[in-house]
This record gives structure tokens, C-alpha cells and sequence, in this order.
């Protein structure tokens, strides 16, 4: 061979690591390449907040506290409902690797294999801040003016990323189990359609029959977007706060060893 | 001398369920040359090839690739094999040169060995051109080149070949076949697997025929042809006449003749002294041949004895 051929020689973590990062680099390629899924990321954002923020504006700000405006109101629901819809491309991506047979490419590699799950959570991440970062720019243009101060801002920028985490490792499972992507479209959706409209994400609680409203106020949606929703508003954030990120970090550590557990049996 | 194994399998059992796809396969590969598993769809080729490539867990055997059992040193054994699968298994939105650099990181080469080595298969392959357009732009052809270039990226001794040209035109499984001579000239073990006998025939030193996940046969190739029968003379004549005063000059070594185009069929053992016999025998009795040709069994005849039944790769290839 012409090339002499160097070989890392590294302690097995460090090549953990350098395995994630490779795989994050492709995932986060996917995400520039894939011009369909870009669109999405970008336009799909816009047209939810228009067509809420008009459409329903002017019913809903009636049942509204005085002196908040729908646009205002909406906002933390918008961008949670937009990340928890987003994660479905992390179960796509997932399953899709699965399907197509490179995981099996991999797998005969000595690398790291749970690197490829991490790849695609990671760079969902990457594409969510996106998502996100669109989403507030149009708001702005609208009349989205928020009372946060920059600690505050840093706390929504935190919950916000630690939520999309949380609900890309419960997507990645889904794309593990799902037979194909078909099957991972409609599984996200009868799972996170109930989960972002039975919340406090387009409409106050209070409106919704008892029933409806014990679900409503009790699920991990409803406490981040509460919380979210309180620190951009300036308002009293009460206990939604400390149970937004204990029900992150409660999926996360079933989340993530449950993925890691399936992608592993599943891939074998 | 004892024999250089860098392959060896023994007694490998597999079912999903109450379905049996392996029922104790043996093999062996030895260094530097190519076992061709020759089977139809079904017959337990990809199972096999996935549990050597340490994909599946076998229910029962043992396997040693380059010495490292594959159910106590799963990791060494990755770092000294290459596996290209059924499916091209490369990712469709990195570039081609994307795609080599990634995989080569991911068998542990520094970065600057995988960008070297990347540029050098590449330029091997025939895909300088496309090196930097995504992987799925690419030909069928092209892209099981690309898949091949991956599992070579850090010239690991071993490779598997799983079925590496089904659904390839003619001229893309030839360029495929070219590449694969060349890496067993340069000493890589491979084990290949194929439902075309053409091919086996072409690259293999053993070949291993199995069928409802069983060896049923294995040899070089012309052992397994031996097996199935001797060399066929086959002699045409001007006309009927002829060809019944020849059947009486040759006796009982005829074994067939056809009266529609006046020819006859000899059994040889030894193709340069019988065909010699037969036309001395032949002039003595003054009968002249319009033609005559030596049949070879082909390994399509051994397959059909085998097994039982016509290879699907072919009928379905002429349907």
C-alpha cells in the first residue's frame, strides 16, 4: 500500500468521545444537506406562529390575564410545541439508519456504537436552536416584546435546550422501536399532538372541563412551557420552574438507557 | 506444513424462532485466498456472513477470525475485518470522499492517514470525479465501488463480500470483479458470498454450496464439477447414415444421439487420448465429422444435482 497507515492510539472513553463527535458531524451535515428537512426547520416555525398569533389572537387574548398579549403568551408555547414536533426528526433519522444498513456497517467497526444516537440527539439540538431562533425573530417583527431580563433569558435558553433533549431521547426510542419511518410519523404524532394541545401551550388552562384539565396541568408540556412562559413574561414562576426540569431530567435517565438498551438489541 | 487458517467456523446454528436458517455450518478460509459461499435466496449466505462479521450471535458454534473468537473479542476481530453488505451501506448525504474519511475515523486512523488513504481509494476506485458530490447522486455501480472503498479504508486483512454484485449491469460486476482479483492478488482473505455460479467460478479457490442452511458440497471448483460427471464429446455428422454407422464403429461409448441434427454424445475421462481414440476409430472406419466440441459440466449442472433445483438467480435473471 502507498500509504502508510497511522492508527490512534487512545484510552477507550477519548475514542467514546471522538466516535460522538464524528457522528455529530454527520448528523449535523444531514441537517445542511437535506434541503426538504431545512425548509421545515425554517418556514415551519414562521407559518405556526403567524397563523396562531392571527388566527386565534383575537379570540383567545379575551380569556387572557389584562395587560398580556396573545402574541407574548403564545410565544414559550410555540417554540416548546415546535421543539416537541421536532424531535420527530430525531426518530426518523434513527429509524432510518436502521432500515437502510449502515448501522450495520457501523457495528462491524470497532467504534462506539451508541455514538450514532448521540449524533442524531446532538445535532437536533443544533437544528431546534435554529428552529428556535427563527421562531423569535418573526416574533419580533410581529410585536413579540418580552419583560426578561439577560439571567432570565439564560435560563429559557437552558430549560429550552434541556426539554429538547429530553424529548429527542423519547424520540429515539420511538425510532428504535417503529418498523418503518411511516410507522415513526404517525407514533410521534399520536404521542405529542395530545401532549402539546391538552396544555397550556395555545390556550390558559382554566378553560379546559376538570378532567381534561388534571392532565393538562400535571404533564411535563405544560410545567416547561409555564415555566418558559413566566420568565419571558416576568411573572411569578411558582413551582413550574423546579418541576419543568425535574420532569426533563426524569426522562432523561429513562430515556437514555432505555434508547441505548433497544438500539443495542435491536441492531443485533 | 500446517495450514495458515484465517477463517474458521465450526458447527454455527442459528434459528429465529422455529425457523432453522443454520444447521451447523463448517468452513475455512485460508490466507490469501477466496471461499465463495455458493447458495440460493435463503439458504443461510447473509446469516453466515453476518455472524463471521460479528453482527448476530450465533445459537450454537465457534468462530476465530485471524485467531480472535468472535464471541469473546468481538472488538479485535472488528478492527481486522471489512464487511460490504447486500445493501450499499454508505450514507447517502456525505460525499463519497466524506463517507471514506468518516468510516476510516471510525476504524481508528488518525485524521491525516484517513484523508490520505480517502484520496487513495478514491482514485483506485474510479471516483475521483464524484468524490465530492453526495454519495446519492451515484450509480448503482458507483456506489457499491464507494461501499467496497469503505470496507478498505484501513486495509484490514479480511473482507466479506455479501452478494457485492446482485443487481449490477454486466460491465459494473466485471470492473467489480477486476477490483476484488486485485485484492486477492495483493494477499486479502475474502469470503464471498453469490448466487451466481459464474462468479464463484471465475473468483473462488474453495467454494462452499449450501442450501436450507447446510454445507452441501464443498471443493474447488473443478472438484465440484468432477462430482457431478465427466466431460462430455459431442460429434455431428452429414446425415443419418452416417451417424448410425459411426454409433456402430463407437460402441457403447456413446451414451445419446439425436437423429434431428445427426449428432452423438461420448462420455471422456481423458479429454487428449479419448477424443483421439474416437477419431482414429472414426477414420479407420472411413466416416468423416461435420464438427465437434468438449463439454465441461458447469457449475450450473453441479447446482442443479446439488440442490435439487434450478439456481433462482438465473431464472430470475432470464425472466
Amino acid at each position: 500500500m502507498a500509504t502508510e497507515l497511522v492508527f490512534e492510539r487512545r484510552p477507550r472513553a477519548v475514542m467514546a468521545l471522538i466516535d460522538s463527535w464524528l457522528m455529530i458531524k454527520r448528523s449535523s451535515t444531514h441537517i445542511l444537506r437535506n434541503t426538504d428537512q431545512l425548509l421545515g426547520t425554517f418556514f415551519q416555525p414562521i407559518m405556526f406562529l403567524v397563523l396562531f398569533a392571527t388566527v386565534f389572537g383575537g379570540a383567545i387574548s379575551k380569556a387572557l390575564p389584562k395587560g398580556i398579549s396573545y402574541l407574548d403568551f403564545l410565544m414559550a408555547g410555540i417554540i416548546i410545541q415546535t421543539v416537541a414536533f421536532g424531535s420527530t426528526t430525531t426518530a426518523i433519522a434513527v429509524c432510518n439508519d436502521l432500515q437502510k444498513g449502515i448501522v450495520d456497517r457501523f457495528r462491524s467497526l470497532p467504534m462506539n456504537n451508541l455514538a450514532v444516537l448521540n449524533g442524531h440527539v446532538v445535532s437536533d439540538l443544533l437544528r431546534n436552536s435554529i428552529s428556535t431562533i427563527v421562531m423569535l425573530l418573526t416574533g419580533l417583527l410581529l410585536g413579540f416584546r418580552s419583560h426578561a431580563t439577560a439571567l432570565s433569558w439564560l435560563a429559557i435558553v437552558g430549560l429550552i435546550l434541556l426539554f429538547t433533549l429530553a424529548f429527542s431521547w423519547l424520540a429515539a426510542i420511538v425510532g428504535v422501536i417503529a418498523k418503518s419511518v411511516e410507522a415513526v410519523q404517525w407514533l410521534t404524532f399520536i404521542i405529542i399532538f395530545p401532549l402539546t394541545f391538552a396544555s397550556s401551550v395555545f390556550v390558559p388552562t382554566e378553560s379546559m372541563n376538570s378532567v381534561l384539565r388534571v392532565f393538562a396541568v400535571n404533564q411535563p408540556i405544560t410545567q416547561v412551557v409555564e415555566a418558559v412562559r413566566a420568565l419571558i413574561l416576568g411573572t411569578p414562576i411558582g413551582n413550574h420552574g423546579w418541576l419543568a426540569v425535574s420532569w426533563c431530567l426524569g426522562i432523561l435517565v429513562v430515556a437514555v438507557p432505555v434508547a441505548s438498551w433497544l438500539f443495542k438489541r435491536k441492531s443485533a | 506444513m500446517k495450514k495458515d487458517y484465517v477463517i474458521e467456523a465450526s458447527g454455527l446454528v442459528k434459528a429465529y424462532g422455529s425457523n432453522q436458517v443454520l444447521k451447523g455450518i463448517d468452513l475455512r478460509v485460508e490466507r490469501g485466498t477466496m471461499l465463495a459461499l455458493l447458495g440460493p435466496n435463503g439458504a443461510g449466505k447473509t446469516t453466515t456472513v453476518r455472524i463471521l462479521s460479528t453482527l448476530l450471535k450465533p445459537d450454537a458454534g465457534s468462530v476465530t477470525i485471524e485467531g480472535y473468537d468472535i464471541a469473546t473479542e468481538a472488538d479485535k476481530v472488528r478492527t481486522v475485518i471489512g464487511l460490504t453488505g447486500q445493501s450499499a451501506a454508505v450514507d447517502e448525504l456525505l460525499t463519497g470522499r466524506e463517507n471514506l474519511i468518516m468510516m476510516g475515523r471510525l476504524y481508528r486512523l488518525t485524521k491525516s492517514s484517513a484523508v490520505a488513504r480517502a484520496a487513495e481509494l478514491l482514485a483506485e476506485f474510479d471516483l475521483i470525479e464524484a468524490a465530492d458530490r453526495p454519495a446519492k447522486t451515484y450509480s448503482g455501480g458507483m456506489r457499491r465501488r464507494l461501499d467496497l472503498a469503505v470496507s478498505l479504508i484501513a486495509t484490514p486483512p479480511v473482507i466479506f463480500l455479501d452478494e457485492p454484485t446482485t443487481g449490477l449491469d454486466p460491465r459494473s460486476r466485471l470492473s467489480m470483479w477486476e477490483i476484488i482479483k486485485k485484492l486477492l492478488a495483493a494477499g486479502t482473505t475474502i469470503l464471498l458470498t453469490t448466487q451466481y455460479l459464474e462468479e464463484a467460478d471465475q473468483l473462488a479457490d474453495q467454494i462452499v454450496v449450501i442450501d436450507g442452511g447446510k454445507v452441501i458440497a464443498h471443493g474447488t471448483s473443478a472438484e465440484l464439477k468432477s462430482k457431478v460427471g465427466k466431460d462430455r464429446l459431442e460429434l455431428v455428422f452429414k446425415d443419418g447414415k452416417t451417424l448410425q454407422a459411426a454409433q456402430q464403429a463407437l460402441g457403447k461409448a456413446v451414451v445419446s444421439t439425436n437423429s434431428k441434427d445427426y449428432s452423438a454424445t461420448l462420455i471422456i475421462t481423458d479429454t487428449n487420448t479419448d477424443v483421439k481414440r474416437v477419431l482414429d476409430t472414426l477414420v479407420a472406419a472411413k466416416l468423416s465429422v461435420q464438427s465437434m466440441a468438449v463439454h465441461q459440466p458447469t457449475l450450473d449442472d453441479v447446482f442443479l444435482s446439488l440442490t435439487g433445483k434450478v439456481n433462482q438467480a438465473i431464472t430470475e435473471e432470464e425472466s
